[in-house]
């Protein structure tokens, strides 16, 4: 394996020169309780080789029998991605021998996917969508997982030996594949990324899987080629495997054309193979060589009977279907009364659903966003988290609101009180307890911090009582210091004025 | 020997006696364990006996029966098992190397029925290196003994089941039947073979050959016989997605009713190409005489024509591979049985694999496995597998013409007697042509029964088949049940009386 030394093309120079396609294949992993074919439970983080049975370990003489809540979200996905469904389709075996298949061969859709034909229109940053055009989505299972032990990179060359841990084998997988995409120019790499992450939001949306990116429950393999123009015939594309952020689909992406077209422009020609994405590095490297076309021997899986949905149940799931994410977006939107670029930054930000919520805590939706896309995205983005990982529920901004709402606390202290809360110290209520934050409302120990700090200035006193506003700040400000900002700065300002002329 | 001689008496005779209390299930146990020990080292159907675990459970059963409990009518009966059938603590290895010494962790759904109905499990039977052959030769462990005559071969692939049950060291047995595998061994044995309808007995459990073939059913020496067992084993289970959800009918009954002899207004169709060219005179002589009994029995004869069924052979030797060729990817030595690790160079996975696969499957295995992995191959799929599935739906085609004017169709099990042991060795074209009257009911999806016609010219056993649509598999007793009563009466008794006694090892 060489990593290729070829010199990368400036992207911009890439974009000007070459116009580039993509293709992306989408699995993942459905969150039904048990597995594709058998009663293991599909669960993770158990130890290894607990969650089989003889069918996902594929003991002789154990057979599959097809999960109908995995069809059914199979069938979920499928319509949601406007795709028609299948009247009758059949599973397929693909041969081919690897330790992690259990049986040698996996069971798959071949040539009878359940959903084909669909589209899902992508929106980008800026508010335009991108429709992308959807292939196929078809049911298969997943493989085990293997660990090389005792080589330095945890890859198989160079380990003294491999285990293989058979709890993800047979777990139900649903692998979306688009048509080439076309005509995204200089924004391929943000279109991949973004139907990427129209997915994972669709998933969620409906409920069929948990579409943790970081656990692999949703993995991207990219397919990139370029060509000269639009008019020209597709170029030999790459496929790089297990791309598996959203950042990284549209580094992978930005990265294959400068390298495509670095190739290209050195009188190479681009070999149709797999590749690997480097995370730390950001660059693919070599793996297999496609060229010699594996032969799986893909054949009908006798084992299995044909699914053939029936055509009400199917209308029944489409009637049943959750609103889908970019409907919710706009219906949001309205209800919230955001500008459209405000909107967008949310958006952005992974912030629709914690404002959502917070909204419902009681906040306005100006001050949920104030909250959220302020203070706490500046905070996500110092500790280079997402705002969702922040340590703060959409309940406590709530009550924190609250507490600023009915004059308990101020902006001040309430960035205070985040602070209190983001550090682990309880409910806004509790950090407001234990630090003593509340609003000094009892005017006494305020007209006692206004005598003395009258007192201490005397020149600025009596350029009040001449009829001199100008300086009531100082004044203001030596209160606000005195009771460590615990004071309504109005009502400081209402008292200074009664002392002065009453004085 | 021990008066009665408990070995001799059919199951349902046997579940009679056990019923009534003249005789306890332990008794029974232990006469055939001393029958094995006696006769089986000449014959060598068991590749394994489990004379504890059977004792145990007709204890069980003994015990449960005197404690006026229900019990099933087959309860305390014991039984062989082909060991291409998983038994949850016996050993299972389809007869190849490359499971020996396995022990399956979990029941085949059939042997969890038999369980369930306290079927003592004598042990597992010898057969063909994964139910691929017709001989029982292709055994990793020895050849099986046709108790006729031992020099000659059983059948095949599930010889040891046949034998065992011809050899009285067992009164049933299960076999399993992809291409003949249940029927032929019967045939050439003297016994009662049947392969029902696809999808009518869970295939959950049975080691794949070839998945959209495969089917387990009864070996035993009457036909009332294969009709309890078959009921016991028979019916929908969940864990088989080709399982048929209907409920069979009784084929109890249909043996009952069989037996009174009477055919009144069957219609038997006899299929032209399933006789002459190849077929022993013999064989066809015995033939012949059953369907003038059949006739006889009220009985009308039809002759059908299955143009189709020249093409059988050709097609199931690449459907059959095909699916081997994928199913029996599974044995690389990476989570059970043999692992082989290569002489020289690294011990990579995909050089275990290759070396496990290569030292633990025998010549007749990677035959089929070469041949299916072509078949399959990109470029030849549509010729071959493809091709094969059209020659497969034209014969069920043929069958569904011919059983439009016949209620039953008939012809020879197999083509010839028992052959001599090494006598085919080496031709396998030659072996294969053993299973061509068999083959195109595992093809349909049909059901098939064969019953000893008599003994053709060289004194040994020929079969007689019976054939009946997909889900009647009824008629295959009622049918059956009246040739065998008719055939008893010309011999004065059962065919197995006229086998020669075996010599008793002490």
């Amino acid at each position: 394996m060489t990593s290729t030394t070829t010199e990368l093309v400036d992207y911009d120079d890439a974009i000007a020169r070459f116009d580039p396609v993509l293709g992306i294949e989408v699995h993942v992993e459905l969150g039904t309780r048990t597995k594709m074919f058998d009663g293991a439970p599909a669960g993770f983080g158990e130890e290894p080789n607990t969650s089989v049975t003889p069918v996902s370990l594929g003991l002789p003489g154990s057979l599959p029998v097809v999960n109908g809540t995995a069809v059914e979200y199979a069938i979920r996905i499928g319509l949601a991605l406007n795709c028609q469904i299948a009247e009758s389709c059949r599973f397929a075996r693909k041969n081919y021998f690897y330790p992690d298949v259990p049986k040698n061969f996996q069971t798959s859709q071949y040539d009878e996917p359940i959903a084909f034909e669909g589209h899902v229109d992508v929106e980008l940053e800026d508010g335009t969508t991108f429709r992308v055009e959807i292939e196929r989505a078809h049911m298969e299972e997943d493989a085990g997982k293997n660990t090389h032990v005792g080589g330095a990179t945890g890859r198989i060359h160079g380990a003294e030996y491999s285990l293989v841990d058979y709890n993800r084998a047979g777990i139900p997988l649903v692998e979306i594949v688009t048509k080439p995409i076309t005509g995204a120019g200089e924004r391929a790499p943000e279109v991949a990324r973004a139907y990427v992450q129209t997915l994972r939001d669709l998933f969620r949306a409906l409920e069929v899987s948990e579409a943790r990116m970081e656990r692999g429950n949703v993995r991207a393999d990219v397919n990139v080629s370029l060509r000269p123009t639009p008019d020209s015939p597709l170029g030999t594309r790459t496929e790089t495997k297990n791309v598996n952020s959203f950042r990284s689909v549209e580094r992978a992406v930005r990265y294959e054309i400068s390298r495509q077209a670095g190739v290209l422009d050195a009188g190479g020609t681009i070999v149709q193979e797999t590749r690997h994405w480097h995370e730390d590095t950001g660059i693919t490297t070599s793996g297999r060589i496609k060229s010699d076309a594996e032969d799986y021997r893909y054949f009908p899986e006798p084992d299995l009977v044909p699914i053939a949905p029936d055509r009400a149940w199917v209308e029944e799931i489409r009637a049943s279907l959750p609103e889908l994410p970019a409907a919710r977006r706009r219906r949001l939107q309205g209800e919230w009364g955001y500008a459209d670029a405000e909107m967008r930054d949310v958006v952005n930000a992974g912030a629709v659903e914690l404002i959502e919520a917070t909204t419902a805590a009681g906040a306005s939706p100006a001050a949920a966003r104030k909250w959220w896309m302020g203070e706490l995205a500046r905070t996500a983005k110092q500790q280079e988290v997402e705002l969702a990982e922040l340590p703060i529920t959409p309940a406590q901004i709530g009550q924190l609101q609250r507490l600023v709402d009915e004059g308990r606390i101020n902006d001040k202290l309430a960035r205070q009180v985040l602070e209190g809360v983001l550090a682990g110290e309880g409910d806004p209520e509790a950090v407001v307890q234990a630090r003593g934050l509340e609003v000094v409302s009892d005017d006494g120990p305020l007209l006692a911090a206004i005598d003395d700090a009258l007192a201490a200035q005397p020149d600025i006193a009596d350029k009040i009582r001449s009829g001199n506003l100008g300086p009531v700040g100082a004044i203001i400000g030596a209160v606000m210091k005195a009771t460590r900002g615990q004071a309504d700065a109005g009502r400081v300002r209402e008292l200074v004025l009664e002392r002065v002329q009453a004085g | 020997m021990s008066t009665p001689d408990l070995t001799r008496l059919s199951a349902a005779a046997l579940a009679d006696r056990l019923a009534a209390g003249d005789v306890s299930s332990v008794d029974a146990t232990q006469a055939h364990l001393d029958r094995i020990a006696a006769v089986d080292g000449a014959v060598h159907a068991f590749l394994h006996v489990s004379a504890e675990q059977a004792l145990d459970t007709a204890r069980d059963v003994d015990g449960r029966r005197a404690r006026g409990e229900e019990l099933h009518a087959l309860a305390g009966v014991p039984i062989a098992v082909k060991d291409v059938v998983v038994t949850e603590g016996l050993p299972t290895t389809a007869g190849s190397r490359i499971l020996e010494g396995w022990v399956p962790p979990y029941d085949a759904t059939l042997v969890s029925r038999i369980k369930a109905a306290g079927l003592p499990i004598l042990g597992k039977t010898n057969m063909d290196e994964f139910a691929m052959g017709s001989s029982t030769e292709h055994s990793a462990y020895g050849d099986t003994h046709n108790p006729w005559d031992l020099d000659r071969i059983p059948g095949g692939s599930g010889g040891g089941s046949a034998a065992a049950v011809a050899a009285y060291e067992a009164p049933l047995a299960i076999g399993t039947d992809t291409g003949g595998s249940i029927r032929q061994p019967a045939a050439v044995t003297g016994t009662v073979g049947v392969k029902p309808t696809y999808g009518s007995v869970s295939r959950y459990g049975l080691i794949a050959m070839a998945s959209s073939l495969d089917q387990a059913g009864p070996v035993t020496r009457t036909v009332l016989d294969a009709a309890l067992l078959h009921e016991l084993i028979g019916g929908h289970d969940p864990l088989d997605s080709t399982s048929i959800p209907e409920p069979l009918p009784s084929l109890v009954e249909a043996a009952r009713a069989g037996a009174s002899g009477d055919l009144t207004g069957v219609r038997v169709g006899v299929i032209t190409e399933l006789q002459g060219e190849g077929y022993q005179a013999g064989v066809l002589a015995r033939f012949h005489e059953s369907l003038e009994l059949l006739q006889r029995a009220g009985a009308t004869l039809v002759e059908v024509s299955c143009p189709h069924f020249r093409y059988a052979l050709g097609a199931y030797y690449l459907i059959m591979p095909s699916e081997a060729s994928s199913n029996l990817a599974k044995f690389d030595g990476m989570r059970f049985g043999l692992r082989v690790e290569p002489t020289d160079g690294p011990a990579t996975a995909e050089r275990v694999m290759a070396a496990t696969r290569g030292a633990g499957f025998g010549d007749e295995v990677k035959r089929r496995v070469i041949l299916g992995t072509y078949a399959l191959s990109a470029g030849y799929y549509d010729a071959y597998y493809g091709s094969a599935q059209k020659v497969r739906t034209l014969i069920q085609r043929d069958f569904a013409a011919a059983f439009a004017q016949a209620d039953v169709l008939v012809s020879p099990t197999a083509p010839t007697t028992a052959f001599k042991l090494g006598e085919k060795l080496d031709d396998p074209l030659a072996m294969y042509l053993n299973d061509v009257a068999t083959i195109p009911a595992n093809l349909a999806g049909v059901p098939g029964l064969s019953l000893p016609s008599g003994l053709s010219d060289d004194g040994l056993p020929a079969g007689f088949q019976i054939l009946a649509p997909a889900k009647a598999d009824d008629r295959l007793y009622r049918v059956g049940a009246a040739l065998e009563a008719l055939l008893e009466q010309s011999w004065e008794g059962p065919l197995l009386a006229k086998a020669p006694e075996l010599e008793v090892a002490r």
